[in-house]
C-alpha cells in the first residue's frame, strides 16, 4: 500500500495493548489474534476509529513468501468519523488449520454482514458471532468458493486469457467441455432424494414492551415472506418479516440471489478485464465503479498510471452526473414505494434519461459504461458533448429539482409516511457502517469526497449535506440536496475543464501489478464504494474485494424496521437504496 | 388546506398534458427536431429542449444511436479487394473479459500460417459488449456493430456467430461510423503522401548519385 493510505505513524499503538501489535509495516498492522478484542477496543474508544469500513479475507495459498502457518489473512480498514483522513488497517494472519479468530462484532456492529461473507466464501470462523450462517450461499453449498483451492463449475483455467481461444479456437460450448451435471461439486455422501433442505432461518422476535393500561391483545406473530419475487425489494431480494398484527417485530433480510461469485472471476480476469465486470456491480451508477477500481490499481501502478488534468474533470464530470441520475432515480422510485405509482418516478427518469444520453454519446453505453482506463479515460468528450451538459447542468437540471422539491418535498403523503420512519441514531449508523445518504440522513457530517479527498475534489467549493431527521425523509432530503451540490460541483467542472490529453500513455491491455496491496474507496451514490486488491505481481489480480455499500448497509435494516408497519418495510429498505447487482456481487 | 398537495401533484400531469397537446399543433413538434424518415420509422435526437412527451413509441420511432455505441462485434472487410482487415493475432481474444471470441488462424496445406482467421466466432449470448476488443485492435479490423435487434428462438447456432456473419463491408462501417472513418482516410492519405514523398526523395537521391556518378566518369 502506498503512503497516502497510511500515513499515520502506526508505532504510537504499538504500546497500547501489550503483546497486540506483532509488526507494522506501511501496509498495515500485523495484529495478534489472541489480543484482537482489547486492541479493538483501544483503537475504537481511546485512538477514535469508530467506523469499520471493510473487512475482508484473503487466501495466500501459493502466494510467495507465505506458508500453511499464515495462509489467510484478515484485514480491517477502520476510519475515525469525526477527525477524517486517513484510517489504519488491521491485519491478521490465520493458520490453514485452525482458521478462527475473535468477532469484533460487539466492538463494531457493522462487521456483522461482513464477517458473515468472509466464513461464507473463505470457511474463516469468527468465535463470537451470533449467526454465523452462509449468506450468499446456501446452507449445504459444497466448500468456500473464494479459497484458492476451490474450482468453479465451468473451470478452465486458472487465469484468463483462456489457452482454447486462439490460434486453435474452434467454438465450444462450455456445457459440453464439462457436461452439466459433472461440473458441480457436492457434498460427500449428498443424496437428491434424501435432501431436506435447511430450515429457514427465522427472525429474531423483538416484542416491543407493553405500556400499563395499553389493551394489547397477546396475539400469535406470523412470518411474511416479501421477496424474493415482490416489486419493492428493488431486485431479488428478500426479508423474512415476523409481524405481530402489523407491527413488524422481527426482520431477516435474505439475499445471494444474484450472486456470482464476482469477486473470484475478477481474480481469474486480468486487471483491465475487471472494469467492464465493475460496471455490473450496482448497475444504476457504473461511472463511480469504474472510478473506485482504476484509483485502487492506480495506487498501486504508482506514478506509471497518473491520469492528466483533463482526464481527472472527466472523471469527476461523470462520477458526479452518476450521482444526479442516481438519486433522481431513487428519489422517484421511493415515491413509487409509497404508492404514488410511476408518476413521479417517470418524471425523474426523464432526466436520468438525459444523463444517460451523454454517457451514451462518450462511453458508447448508456449503463455499462467501462469509461474509466488506469491512467485516464476511455474517449474525450467533444465540444457539443460539452455544450449538451452544460445545458443540462445549467439550465435544465437545476429548474427540474426546483421542480422536485416544490412538488414532492411538502407533499403530505410523503410527509406523513416518512417522518419519524425507520428512525437510526447517529451512533448507530456509525456503528453499524453506513455510508452515504444513510450515514448523512442520521446527521453525520462524513463524506469521502472531504473526508478523504480523492481525484480532484479538494478543488471545488461544495458542502456536505446533512439532515438531523434519522429517518426515511431525512434521507430523501439528503438524496435531493446531494443532487444540489454534485450540480454545483458540475458547473465548476464543466467551467473549469483544460484541454489537453486523456491518457497519460497508450493503454496496455496487459501489464503487471507490482507486489503489494492497496485500497481505495469513493464515494460512490450509494455510501462507500470501496475496492481492496491484492496483486503479487502478476497479469492478474490476485484478490479483489469489494466493499459493497448497498451490502453493508443492509446491516441496519432489522434495527431500523423493528416497530414500524409492514407498509413502512418497503420505503425503510427503499431508503437504503440497495441494487441487487452489487450486494449479492 | 389537506388535500392541497394532491391537486397540486395533478396539475403537473395537466401541464403535461396541455404541453404534449399544443406542442403536437406545431408543423414540427420539438421531440421530432432533426428527427430522420426512415423506410421503418422515424429515428429521434430526443433534445433536452424538447416539451411534453418525452417518451419515444420504439419500434415504429428509434432513438438515434450516437457513433460510438457498441453492441456486438463485426469484423470489416475492405469493399474493393475483398480483403479482410484481421491478421488473426488474437489481440482481441485475449483482451476479451467474458472469453467469447475464437479463432482459427489460417494456414498454407504445408502448415505455415497466414495471416488472416480461418474461423471467428463471437459468442454474442456471452458477449458483454464492453468494446474492449475494438479498443485494442492494431488493424482496425473489429469494431462493434449498432444493430441490437437479435432476438432470436435458440441460443445455438443462432447467437454464435462466425466469420460470415460477422464481416461487414468497409461501406457499412464507414456509415455507422463516419466521424473515425473520417479519421482513418486522413491517416490513410497522410501516410501515403509521406510514403510517396519518401519515395520520391529516394528517387532523386538515387537519380543525383547516378548523375554525380556519370559525372565523375566523364
Amino acid at each position: 500500500m502506498t503512503e497516502e493510505s497510511v500515513a499515520i505513524n502506526t508505532y504510537p499503538y504499538a504500546e497500547a495493548v501489550p503483546g497486540a501489535v506483532l509488526d507494522s509495516d506501511e501496509s498495515g498492522i500485523l495484529v495478534n489474534r489472541e489480543k484482537l478484542i482489547d486492541f479493538a477496543l483501544f483503537l475504537r474508544n481511546e485512538a477514535g476509529f469508530d467506523y469499520l469500513s471493510s473487512l475482508q479475507a484473503v487466501d495466500y495459498l501459493g502466494y510467495a513468501g507465505r506458508s500453511a502457518d499464515d495462509r489467510y489473512e484478515v484485514v480491517y480498514h477502520l476510519f475515525d468519523t469525526k477527525k477524517g483522513g486517513d484510517g489504519i488497517v488491521l491485519k491478521v494472519r490465520l493458520p490453514e488449520d485452525n482458521p478462527e479468530l475473535p468477532s469484533v462484532i460487539l466492538v463494531w456492529p457493522g462487521a456483522d454482514l461482513q464477517e458473515r461473507e468472509a466464513w461464507d466464501l473463505f470457511g474463516i470462523k469468527f468465535t463470537g458471532h451470533p449467526r454465523l450462517r452462509r449468506i450468499l450461499l446456501w446452507e449445504g453449498f459444497q466448500g468456500h468458493p473464494m479459497r484458492k483451492d476451490w474450482k468453479e463449475a465451468y473451470y478452465e483455467a486458472e487465469h484468463k486469457p483462456f489457452k482454447s481461444r486462439w490460434p486453435e479456437g474452434n467454438y465450444r460450448w462450455s456445457e459440453d467441455r464439462a457436461p452439466w451435471g459433472d461440473n458441480v461439486n457436492y457434498p460427500q455422501g449428498w443424496d437428491p432424494n434424501t435432501f431436506v433442505p435447511p430450515a429457514q432461518p427465522m427472525p429474531k422476535i423483538h416484542k416491543a414492551p407493553v405500556a400499563e393500561g395499553d389493551t394489547h391483545m397477546e396475539t400469535e406473530t406470523i412470518v411474511v415472506n416479501m421477496g424474493p419475487q415482490h416489486p419493492s425489494t428493488h431486485g431479488v431480494f428478500r426479508m423474512i418479516a415476523a409481524l405481530d398484527g402489523e407491527t413488524v417485530v422481527g426482520l431477516e433480510p435474505e439475499m445471494g440471489y444474484l450472486h456470482r461469485n464476482h469477486e473470484k472471476i475478477g481474480e481469474r480476469n486480468t486487471w483491465l478485464m475487471n472494469i467492464p465486470f465493475t460496471d455490473r456491480l450496482d448497475y444504476l451508477s457504473s461511472m463511480s465503479n469504474n472510478f473506485g477500481y482504476v484509483l485502487a490499481v492506480e495506487k498501486m501502478l504508482g506514478a506509471k498510471a497518473v491520469p492528466p488534468e483533463r482526464a481527472e474533470y472527466l472523471r469527476v464530470i461523470m462520477a458526479e452526473l452518476t450521482r444526479v441520475q442516481n438519486h433522481l432515480w431513487t428519489i422517484g422510485f421511493l415515491l413509487n414505494d409509497l404508492g404514488a405509482f410511476y408518476t413521479p418516478a417517470l418524471y425523474t427518469i426523464e432526466e436520468r434519461e438525459l444523463i444517460l444520453d451523454l454517457f451514451e454519446d462518450v462511453s458508447g453505453s448508456r449503463m455499462m459504461c467501462n469509461y474509466m482506463r488506469f491512467g485516464g479515460v476511455r474517449r474525450d468528450v467533444s465540444e457539443g458533448w460539452l455544450k449538451t451538459a452544460t445545458e443540462l447542468v445549467f439550465n435544465r437540471l437545476p429548474a427540474k429539482v426546483d421542480e422536485f422539491d416544490r412538488y414532492l418535498t411538502e407533499s403530505e403523503i410523503l410527509l406523513e409516511r416518512t417522518i419519524g420512519v425507520g428512525h437510526l441514531s447517529a451512533e448507530d449508523a456509525i456503528a453499524t457502517s453506513m455510508s452515504g445518504p444513510m450515514l448523512r440522513g442520521s446527521g453525520v457530517p462524513y463524506d469521502l469526497r472531504k473526508a478523504r479527498p480523492y481525484s480532484i475534489y479538494d478543488r471545488f467549493d461544495w458542502n456536505i449535506v446533512t439532515h438531523d431527521g434519522c429517518d426515511v425523509y431525512a434521507r430523501y432530503m439528503v438524496r435531493l440536496g446531494e443532487v444540489r451540490e454534485s450540480i454545483k460541483i458540475l458547473q465548476q467542472a464543466l467551467k473549469q475543464i483544460p484541454q489537453g490529453p486523456i491518457m497519460n500513455k497508450k493503454p496496455a491491455y496487459v501489464f503487471k501489478v507490482p507486489k503489494g496491496d492497496a485500497y481505495a474507496a469513493v464515494e460512490a451514490p450509494k455510501g462507500e464504494l470501496g475496492f481492496y486488491v491484492v496483486s503479487d505481481g502478476s497479469d492478474n489480480p490476485w484478490r479483489y474485494h469489494v466493499r459493497a455499500p448497498s451490502y453493508i448497509n443492509i446491516n441496519a435494516l432489522e434495527h431500523m424496521s423493528i416497530g414500524y408497519k409492514v407498509a413502512d418495510l418497503i420505503i425503510i429498505l427503499g431508503a437504503i437504496d440497495i441494487v441487487l447487482g452489487e450486494t449479492d456481487r | 388546506m389537506f388535500g392541497s398537495g394532491i391537486i397540486r401533484g395533478l396539475t403537473i400531469t395537466i401541464k403535461r398534458t396541455i404541453a404534449t397537446y399544443t406542442d403536437d399543433m406545431k408543423r414540427v413538434p420539438t421531440r421530432y427536431i432533426n428527427a430522420i424518415e426512415t423506410p421503418a420509422g422515424k429515428v429521434l435526437q430526443q433534445p433536452p429542449e424538447s416539451k411534453g412527451l418525452f417518451t419515444i413509441q420504439y419500434p415504429e420511432e428509434k432513438r438515434q444511436l450516437p457513433e460510438n455505441f457498441r453492441f456486438i462485434p463485426m469484423l470489416v472487410y475492405e469493399e474493393d479487394t475483398g480483403k479482410q482487415r484481421c491478421t488473426a493475432c488474437g489481440i482481441c481474444s485475449k483482451v476479451c473479459p467474458s472469453q467469447c471470441i475464437w479463432i482459427v488462424r489460417d494456414q498454407t496445406k504445408a502448415g505455415k500460417p497466414i495471416p488472416q482467421p480461418k474461423e471467428f466466432f463471437v459468442d454474442a449470448s456471452v458477449c458483454m459488449s464492453c468494446g474492449l476488443c475494438a479498443e485494442f485492435c492494431p488493424f482496425d479490423s473489429i469494431k462493434m456493430n449498432h444493430d441490437y435487434e437479435l432476438a432470436v428462438y435458440d441460443r445455438f447456432p443462432s447467437l454464435v456467430m462466425d466469420l460470415e456473419e460477422l464481416s461487414v463491408p468497409s461501406s457499412y462501417y464507414a456509415a455507422l461510423y463516419p466521424q473515425a472513418w473520417e479519421a482513418e482516410q486522413e491517416a490513410k492519405r497522410i501516410k501515403e503522401e509521406r510514403k510517396r514523398a519518401r519515395a520520391k526523395k529516394a528517387a532523386e537521391a538515387k537519380a543525383r548519385k547516378a548523375a554525380a556518378a556519370k559525372a565523375k566518369e566523364s
